[in-house]
């Protein structure tokens, strides 16, 4: 009976290769890939691999920010990976600051860092090496450094009349540049006894324009007009 | 603590043999011979694994994790865990050490969304992120206590569980010093890290070593001449979690701080 028993209870490969069904370990073995491996995806996708093997993304796999893509894989046509292009958390789940994290890995304050601006509108996610600097203000204001450049105004610095403050070239959204607020800014050049060379056409603050600001009737980077 | 450990096992192996070893103890031998060989068979394969050509480790490198929590996402994707916050085969914790010495450890949900900024974020003498999984134990204590002998370690050194044999009583999860099995609610069988079972013998990373975007999680074969692993355990000084109870972990981290459990 005791033989019964165990042919009936015991399965039929347990302890083979220990004090377990040895069948168990295929059964775990067997279950299916959802994450397919970055090797798989550059078999396709190989410009974009080559551009993050030589960048600051080098490490990180394809499916950190497209999501498991062993389905995609299989089935290209109906099957379509995450593409993230708001600004969110696949890229703030990163770079968002957080004191525990290492320190000299990239980090914004999200809330300070350009707001509103879509992180793939400046950095390159498959090479995202920070964009330079700008220079010169005509980097980003190229209409209005063209529009100067033919004026009377064309040899004054941006400076002058806009308190631009460093960080404004950094985060340009978060540290605005100043303009001038009153028709007296004007006058330090253009009244009557302003200190200044004597060919700039000069008009008594008194009376010209009466209660006009300056910018109402002359354009500041192109006064002629 | 070797020997307190064969001590602890050797009454019933040493039985087992007398037992085999009574001429008239044949009809035994034929029922208890599934549990017999078993014990014999598992202490072979033991014996030998360590020496086997695939025997898998994992290192971790605590100064590279960013708590990105993305390990915790690819793990619940691969391996179909369920989603709620209680259940983990990987999960992120924050340890934060105040000024005062006062140690604040957190993962909410596991991590898998990232982690809000510190409440006293003025006042952190140092603060790190510690990722979490089974330790893969070369002497696990769950397969010790499983009265079924439905979890179990492989050859190459990975420790299983046969769900189809489980039968749901919950020891393993109480024997386990790192918590890292839970129950699963819809099979109401224990279930925990496999190393990625199903994509190691492929050839392929674990889902979170995968997706690491820091290369934090380094997997590989520990008797391996020339692997990422055989060179962080030769580069850099390994910790283990809770080396005093003598599980033999098979996870290794690196730059571990003193204060982590």
């Amino acid at each position: 009976m005791l033989l019964v028993l165990r042919g009936r209870f015991v399965p039929a490969s347990f302890g083979e290769t220990g004090h377990y069904r040895a069948d168990a370990v295929d059964v775990v073995a067997a279950q299916p890939l959802r994450y397919a491996g970055w090797q798989v995806c550059v078999e396709c996708h190989d410009s974009e691999g080559a551009m993050k093997s030589r960048s600051f993304h080098r490490t990180v796999s394809c499916e950190v920010c497209h999501g498991p893509a062993a389905a995609h894989a299989e089935d290209v046509e109906s099957q379509t990976p995450l593409i993230p292009r708001e600004r969110g958390a696949e890229c703030l789940s990163c770079h968002e600051y957080l004191s525990p994290r290492p320190t000299g890995f990239p980090q914004i304050i999200e809330r300070l860092h350009n707001p509103l601006q879509a992180c793939i509108g400046c950095h390159d996610p498959h090479d995202p090496t920070p964009p330079e600097v700008p220079e010169s203000c005509s980097a980003c204001h190229a209409q209005i450094a063209r529009t100067k450049a033919v004026s009377h105004h064309l040899t004054l610095e941006c400076e002058t009349c806009h308190d631009a403050r460093a960080e404004h070239r950094e985060n340009p959204r978060s540290f605005l540049p100043r303009k001038p607020t009153a028709r007296e800014f004007c006058g330090g050049c253009h009244s009557e006894n302003a200190d200044s060379p004597a060919d700039i056409p000069r008009v008594d603050l008194r009376d010209h324009g009466e209660r006009y600001l300056c910018w109402q009737c002359h354009y500041p980077h192109h006064p002629e007009s | 603590m070797a020997g307190q450990h064969d001590e602890r096992q050797f009454p019933r192996r040493e039985f087992l043999v007398k037992t085999l070893q009574l001429p008239c103890s044949a009809a035994v031998v034929t029922v208890l011979g599934p549990l017999a060989l078993g014990s014999d068979a598992a202490e072979a394969s033991q014996g030998d694994s360590k020496t086997a050509e695939r025997y898998f480790g994992m290192g971790i490198q605590v100064d590279k994790c960013i708590g990105c929590g993305k390990c915790v996402e690819a793990c619940k994707a691969e391996n179909d865990v369920p989603r709620e916050p209680f259940y983990f085969r990987t999960w992120v914790e924050r340890y934060v050490i105040h000024n005062d010495g006062e140690v604040s450890v957190d993962s909410p949900e596991g991590g898998i969304r990232g982690f809000p900024r510190e409440e006293r974020e003025g006042d952190v003498l140092r603060s790190f992120f510690v990722p979490k999984l089974c330790n893969q134990c070369d002497n696990p204590p769950c397969v010790q206590v499983c009265p079924v002998g439905a979890t179990f370690k492989t050859d190459d050194g990975v420790v299983l569980v046969d769900s189809d044999y489980c039968i749901g009583c919950r020891y393993c999860i109480q024997a386990c010093p790192y918590g890292a099995r839970y129950l699963d609610p819809r099979t109401n069988t224990a279930d925990k890290c496999t190393f990625c079972y199903h994509r190691i013998t492929q050839g392929l990373l674990p889902a979170c070593v995968e997706v690491c975007p820091t290369g934090a999680r380094i997997f590989g074969e520990l008797n391996a001449l020339a692997s990422p692993l055989r060179r962080l355990m030769r580069k850099s000084s390994l910790q283990v979690l809770k080396p005093a109870l003598n599980t033999e972990p098979k996870v290794f981290y690196s730059e571990l701080d003193g204060e982590v459990r």
